[in-house]
């Protein structure tokens, strides 16, 4: 094992966390979300994309942006413990903004060699941007895509972009003639069009991205190399945000049956009620040890990170499931209400569940690494 | 290891090296029998004689109590109990047989016992001379442990024994027991004390021991019964009344909680031990056809095998997170978690391998066409008493719910 003990989480990082934490408890607690997001309960609110841009504006000018962007782009190259970190607070938050798409981008675009540089400098420089790499089927492969690239123009639609219209820049996969490579587009450049998803999510907003004939810079020409190396850090980031989420759904759950009384006992005093809560925190527990031993692999056991990552998102999928379950169930009627905060993070995990893969998806690439895998029957 | 040693103090840097250097010469040969899983499975004095002889040697060499006093016997050393396993469980020698005595006894006689009796009692007990069962459970007092009704009468300075313990793992062969019994009769907690006492001197006159036969066919625990055993005032541990806080000691160590390491070697497999582990349940899978291919290829089973393995990684890697303070929400949140995981685990990924199995499932030790001898469906049925013994699953979980989630204690 070549990873160092305490997952190279070091100083920098517990730093990094807990001014994290206090920054999104400050500037947006629960309830301010609440009001900032969920105002509407119809469900074409789902098609609108809510957020507070100031705060965002705040979070580049804390350089949370250029974590991910290396030092010779002009940005930090924190390790991925440290990024993981930041996202864990993000999810324990339901903080709506694309840090998540950014941090990506930055993961991918490292992996591009000198043709992502100009892109990962306009990230440093404050750029927000997305990953458009998916297409209509919503495939998590890396290279199904939508998009084709014709003498130098793109051409077709972008699946399931996320926090699309927070977004300056996008990061889009195409079929060229020299197999899928990668572009970096503005946008607001003429021929993107966005057509905003409805989607259950509060916290985000999705779009599927349409590409007429738009010119655009490629960065990568061998863009499926980029985006396998770059998916172990997508996998384990956005698995941090469900623990964070998911440790959000725990306390508050808790919180809760420690202070409604039936029977003349609190809830947690029964044990149909104590033992699920306890489960929870079993599951957030093996999810976030998990995302922590595979960002650590990331910085110091690349050779590892694929498996390990697998681990974590699969794990973060399945505590997100439960964590959610439980938590509107233990609240009771109260809980089945849009007044009740848990309804945000029960759709954020939801939606965050299936991003990137589900955990039957990251399990069954697992098992072809672990097992080997399954020969093709003979024709 | 190495990154382990690169952590290292200079004073465990030069005990690791002189570890390494003893271990190359002097780890044990093969046992001349087939050695079970754990110490508590010891059946035969044949497999106590070997594993005696093993622990005498590495406690004389230094290896066993290495954080303990050097005046009760120690090594006096500073966290080097923690080196000393690692570099046992790298030369993969045999484990020690008086783990009830290390993992247990010895932590609770050296914060409560009075200096004589721990001059008197540990350096017998590290060189596993002396073996230790534990006397706590009753057949009436199980999960609710406090309320033990072995009862201890005060006659002039002796206390006069008789009671009724079971579950009592290595008892056949033990010197010594740690008892948890009742000097009132009239409060439940504060009515308890906790003494060590002799047992094996006592056979057949104040002490029996009935071995119980285990679910799976064994022997490995006993039934213990006192019968006016009289023992003195300075064999008790507790100011009297407190028993139920020596008691918490021993528990706390004994679900891996506790501040003193205990000495833990192991990795030497006797002939045909096997362990209920990821790994072997996918060499089961890749060998076992299941409609008319491996049943390895079968997604769903690929599917559940790959939790398990997520499971165990997980718990391996809740044990490394549990050492970074940074990274925990509660100090012990994870620890006491330990416990109740492992033996999930375990009973989950063999009670898998014995699906995988299929009709071969049927067949038990003995038989040779049992996948592995037989040996899932022995650590299924033993894995029950990992979910039951120190704490019932259904315990572990109202634990981590109060005392780390806060709820209200459950009646």
């Amino acid at each position: 094992m070549k990873q160092p003990d305490n997952f190279g989480f070091g100083e920098e990082a517990a730093l990094l966390k807990a001014s994290a934490r206090k920054f999104f408890n400050e500037k947006l607690p629960t309830s301010t979300l609440h009001a900032l997001v969920a105002a509407d309960h119809r469900p074409e609110r789902g098609s609108e994309c809510l957020w507070d841009p100031e705060l965002w504006r705040q979070m580049v000018d804390l350089g949370w942006t250029m974590l991910a962007v290396p030092e010779s782009a002009g940005g930090v190259g924190m390790p991925a413990v440290a990024v993981a970190g930041l996202a864990e607070e993000l999810g324990r938050a339901a903080f709506p903004c694309p840090l998540l798409g950014t941090i990506n981008a930055s993961y991918v675009l490292a992996a591009c060699g000198s043709g992502g540089e100009q892109a990962l400098a306009e990230i440093a420089q404050g750029r927000a941007a997305s990953l458009a790499v998916t297409n209509e089927q919503g495939s998590w492969a890396p290279g199904d895509t939508g998009v084709t690239d014709s003498a130098g123009k793109l051409t077709g639609t972008a699946w399931y972009v996320q926090d699309a219209r927070k977004a300056d820049r996008l990061l889009v996969s195409a079929r060229s003639d020299a197999g899928i490579a990668l572009y970096w587009v503005a946008s607001d450049a003429t021929g993107v069009t966005l057509h905003a998803d409805t989607i259950l999510d509060l916290t985000r907003d999705q779009a599927h991205v349409s590409f007429d004939n738009v010119a655009a810079v490629q960065v990568c020409s061998n863009g499926l190399a980029a985006l396998s190396e770059a998916l172990p850090a997508i996998w384990t980031i956005l698995a941090a945000d469900m623990v964070g989420a998911a440790e959000w759904q725990l306390q508050t759950t808790v919180e809760y049956v420690g202070t409604r009384q039936q029977f003349d006992h609190p809830l947690g005093f029964f044990q149909a009620v104590k033992h699920p809560l306890v489960n929870v925190m079993l599951q957030i527990d093996r999810a976030k040890s998990l995302v922590y031993n595979a960002a650590c692999a990331i910085d110091n056991e690349p050779e590892r990170a694929v498996q390990y990552a697998h681990m974590a998102k699969a794990s973060a999928s399945d505590t997100a499931a439960f964590a959610s379950g439980r938590s509107v169930q233990l609240h009771g009627g109260i809980g089945f209400t849009w007044e009740c905060f848990v309804h945000l993070y029960f759709k954020r995990q939801k939606h965050s569940q299936m991003l990137f893969g589900d955990a039957a998806w990251h399990r069954a690439r697992l098992a072809d690494i672990v097992i080997g895998p399954v020969p093709q029957a003979a024709a | 290891m190495s990154e382990s040693a690169s952590k290292d103090s200079p004073e465990q840097a030069e005990f690791r090296q002189y570890c390494r250097t003893w271990l190359a010469s002097n780890r044990p040969g093969d046992p001349p029998v087939r050695l079970p899983l754990s110490a508590l499975e010891i059946m035969t004095t044949e497999q106590m004689a070997y594993l005696q002889a093993w622990q005498q040697a590495a406690y004389d060499a230094g290896l066993v109590g290495c954080d303990y006093p050097s005046e009760v016997g120690g090594g006096g050393r500073s966290d080097c109990q923690r080196v000393a396993n690692e570099e046992m469980m790298a030369a993969r020698t045999p484990y020690f047989p008086n783990i009830i005595g290390l993992g247990m006894a010895a932590p609770t006689v050296l914060h409560h016992g009075q200096p004589e009796l721990k001059q008197r009692l540990l350096p017998r007990l590290f060189s596993g001379e002396d073996i230790w069962c534990q006397g706590f459970s009753e057949p009436g007092a199980g999960s609710d442990l406090a309320s033990v009704q072995t009862f201890a009468e005060r006659k002039g300075d002796k206390w006069v024994i008789n009671g009724h313990k079971v579950w009592t793992s290595l008892a056949h062969f033990a010197q010594w027991m740690i008892l948890l019994l009742r000097t009132d009769k009239s409060h439940k907690y504060d009515g308890l004390s906790y003494f060590v006492v002799p047992i094996s001197s006592e056979l057949g006159k104040s002490v029996t021991v009935k071995p119980l036969i285990k679910i799976t066919g064994e022997t490995g625990f006993n039934e213990v019964i006192f019968d006016n055993l009289e023992v003195d005032d300075g064999y008790r541990l507790d100011e009297l009344g407190k028993g139920w806080q020596v008691a918490m000691t021993t528990l706390l160590h004994e679900r891996g909680a506790g501040e003193l390491q205990t000495p833990r070697a192991g990795g030497l497999k006797g002939k045909g031990s096997h362990a209920s582990t990821s790994g072997n349940l996918v060499e089961l899978a890749r060998n076992t056809e299941r409609d008319g291919r491996p049943a390895a290829e079968d997604p769903l089973f690929r599917d559940r095998i790959m939790q398990q393995l997520i499971c165990e990684t997980g718990l391996a890697q809740n044990q490394r997170r549990a050492r970074v303070p940074d990274l925990l929400d509660h100090p012990m949140r994870l620890l006491l978690q330990n416990k109740l995981l492992a033996s999930e685990i375990s009973q989950d990924t063999s009670a898998l391998a014995l699906e995988v199995a299929g009709a071969s499932a049927s067949l038990y030790l003995g038989d040779d066409k049992a996948p592995a001898g037989g040996q899932w469906n022995l650590a299924h049925m033993n894995s029950y008493g990992m979910t039951i013994a120190a704490g019932t699953s259904e315990v572990q979980r109202n634990i981590l719910g109060e005392r780390v989630l806060g709820l209200a204690k459950s009646k």
